[in-house]
């Protein structure tokens, strides 16, 4: 894993000791809400309904152990003793007093952590799959250029006010994890015909109240020239994004008025002038950050555990465990372990001190301490000996982190709504609760499969309602809740966005409609068809059918 | 013309708080001082966005409240969320205390 050189350390802090004096600049008067509100924004300390959130960024989903319970101290010493992670992997703090956040930020740097580029209109914290360095469909692992992007990124000074903010996502496998196509750019490892590893280039692509499916502006762009491509891009994007509405000032915008064609002649252009200058890197300094993502030190096992399949034969929770949230690892012998934090009723991506102490400890015990947070509001253990995997799930279980629900019904995205959040217009997590109670007989689950319920509280479109399987967006008609049904979203390599089913429902109506689209979907799929695949296959009308019968 | 309260996150903390009576600022809804119609609300609004308090509250506005017996309730969900603290957590915000 990354560890900061002195210059990411003395950034960091003295970033920390100048956001401290401003603070104490606001609560003494002598600059006002107005002055400071862009100054807290920069720093990730947004005022939310209830009280201030400080959002810290997890770069590309990585964490440590030693910063994983960092996270729990700060949740219980600054906080109400819990954090929420986001699908953006960063997790969000809802409680913290101003005048005690420098020091919450100050305890962060001690652990090579911040809140830098988790808000404003800048190139905010780079995501990706949180299968990285460990997955057996990867290509090669996409951190050390998420780190790259990171250190280019950071506090550039051409791209600190961007028309407005900007998402970069990278994948390193076939199988995206990192929802690529729905950012500003989005990047795909693969490798052109002479046998090169590079990256596809994707722009435009977003959710919320405008959503798109990213374009292609670029096939093929190799290691040494991906920055000064990115610079290419932003410089385009900082020159010709629209600013006189901040609704129509994403990348997406442009690329959809303008044209992909154009948008690339203008790239390309601009890129001609710049591919040679300080931006292209060698091979010598991508290979120091190849480097600093190294593997572990993995054990030469055999990729059969007698004592393994022997738990697996005795518990069937572990073994619906295995089934649903244990991944194929590269190496042989061990396993990706995903840790639920949807248990059945429960609010998604939240998890107590106490919780990310516990696989905190489990991460250095077992895997090599190494944590990952996943924009599905999960946590995953990467490299876990499968020996060691009963064990490990055995502690989770104890602390209701074991639930056996991965991808499942009940593995539910949920933004925070209308219960914690200034924009959101209804409530998501109540409506992702009940869901999830309903649904939450692991063998129906189990039958139903691979479902993607994605729930946002507001247009914005955090919780990523557009890409859900199935999509929920609360909406507020003439003073109550109301939820807006799509169908047909996709995350993945696959992506599209949802369609519209019709009118919405009350909040008292709509866990019954889920159920009909559900019971539906048993009754017409086909072998091996997930619901996504029956909705491509038979369209929109049979759902609509039982949503609205002759209404 | 409905009844109108004003109401703010207080700037130390970023907790809810209502204008009250004598010009301070509580944490209880059912201390905040009503206005009656348009010209009362709008002095009100007055009164809490002087520039001397902007080192005490950020972003102050009215909302619209009715009286339930001794109670003052907000009529649009989102100030009784923010009145009462999180619906999901009623262990955390205001209802806990």
């Amino acid at each position: 894993m990354y560890r900061y050189d002195d210059f990411d350390r003395q950034l960091v802090h003295e970033r920390t000791e100048q956001f401290r004096e401003q603070v104490k600049r606001r609560l003494a008067g002598d600059i006002t809400e107005e002055q400071f509100r862009p100054l807290r924004l920069m720093n990730g300390v947004y005022l939310q309904l209830h009280a201030y959130m400080l959002r810290v960024a997890v770069p590309y989903g990585t964490l440590r152990a030693d910063q994983l319970r960092q996270l729990g101290m700060i949740a219980r010493v600054y906080d109400k003793g819990y954090g929420h992670f986001t699908t953006r992997q960063n997790i969000q703090y809802n409680w913290p007093k101003l005048d005690e956040i420098p020091d919450a930020l100050l305890d962060l740097a001690k652990v090579e952590m911040h809140a830098i580029q988790t808000s404003g209109n800048c190139i905010r914290n780079t995501t990706t799959d949180q299968y990285a360095g460990a997955a057996a469909d990867e290509i090669e692992d996409p951190r050390p250029y998420c780190e790259l992007i990171r250190q280019w990124s950071t506090f550039h000074p051409e791209f600190t006010y961007l028309p407005r903010k900007f998402k970069i996502a990278v994948t390193g496998s076939p199988n995206d994890r990192a929802a690529v196509k729905v950012h500003d750019i989005g990047l795909r490892m693969h490798q052109n015909d002479a046998g090169e590893t590079g990256f596809e280039v994707m722009v435009g692509g977003g959710l919320g109240r405008t959503p798109f499916v990213g374009k292609t502006i670029r096939e093929f762009i190799g290691k040494n020239d991906l920055f000064s491509y990115l610079e290419a891009i932003l410089r385009v994007y900082n020159r010709f994004g629209r600013r006189d509405n901040k609704y129509k000032a994403r990348i997406k915008i442009l690329v959809h008025e303008e044209g992909i064609d154009k948008i690339r002649e203008l790239v390309e252009e601009e890129w001609a002038q710049i591919k040679d200058g300080s931006l292209r890197v060698d091979d010598a300094e991508i290979a120091h950050y190849i480097e600093q993502f190294a593997p572990p030190a993995f054990e030469a096992l055999s990729d059969d555990d007698a004592d393994f399949e022997r738990h697996k034969l005795e518990n069937r929770r572990f073994a619906n465990w295995v089934r649903s949230n244990v991944i194929a690892h590269k190496q042989p012998g061990y396993a990706i372990a995903n840790v639920s934090l949807k248990p059945i009723g429960g609010i998604p991506g939240d998890a107590t001190d106490t919780q990310m102490e516990l696989v905190a400890d489990l991460s250095e015990k077992y895997s090599f301490g190494d944590v990952r947070v996943t924009h599905e509001q999960n946590l995953v253990l990467p490299h876990v000996k499968k020996a060691d995997l009963f064990a490990v799930w055995s502690e989770l279980d104890k602390a209701d982190l074991g639930t056996a629900n991965l991808g499942y019904v009940t593995d539910i995205i949920s933004c925070p709504g209308l219960d914690y959040c200034a924009l959101a217009t209804a409530r998501s997590i109540p409506l992702s609760q009940r869901i999830s109670e309903r649904f939450g007989d692991l063998d129906r689950q189990h039958d139903i499969g691979e479902l993607k319920i994605k729930i946002s509280g507001c247009i914005n479109a955090c919780g990523h309602h557009h890409v859900g399987h199935i999509g929920i967006l609360g909406l507020d008609k003439r003073g109550k809740e109301f939820y807006q049904i799509t169908l047909g979203g996709d995350a993945s390599q696959d992506a599209s966005i949802g369609k519209i089913a019709g009118a919405g429902f009350s909040e008292a109506e709509v866990v019954d409609a889920i159920e009909s689209l559900v019971t539906k979907y048993i009754d017409i799929r086909e072998s091996g068809e997930r619901f996504i695949d029956t909705y491509r296959r038979v369209g929109m009308d049979p759902f609509k059918e039982v949503l609205y019968g002759d209404r | 013309m409905s009844l109108q309260v004003v109401t703010a996150n207080r700037l130390e903390d970023g907790l809810v708080v209502f204008l009250t009576s004598n010009g301070s600022w509580s944490e209880n809804i059912n201390d905040a001082r009503i206005a009656d119609g348009k010209e009362a609300a709008d002095a009100l609004l007055a009164e809490a966005s002087a520039p001397e308090l902007d080192i005490v509250i950020v972003g102050p506005y009215l909302i619209d409240v009715e009286k339930q017996g001794a109670d003052i309730v907000p009529t649009k969900y989102r100030e009784v969320l923010r009145t009462k603290g999180p619906s999901v957590r009623e262990d955390l915000g205001y209802q806990a205390v």
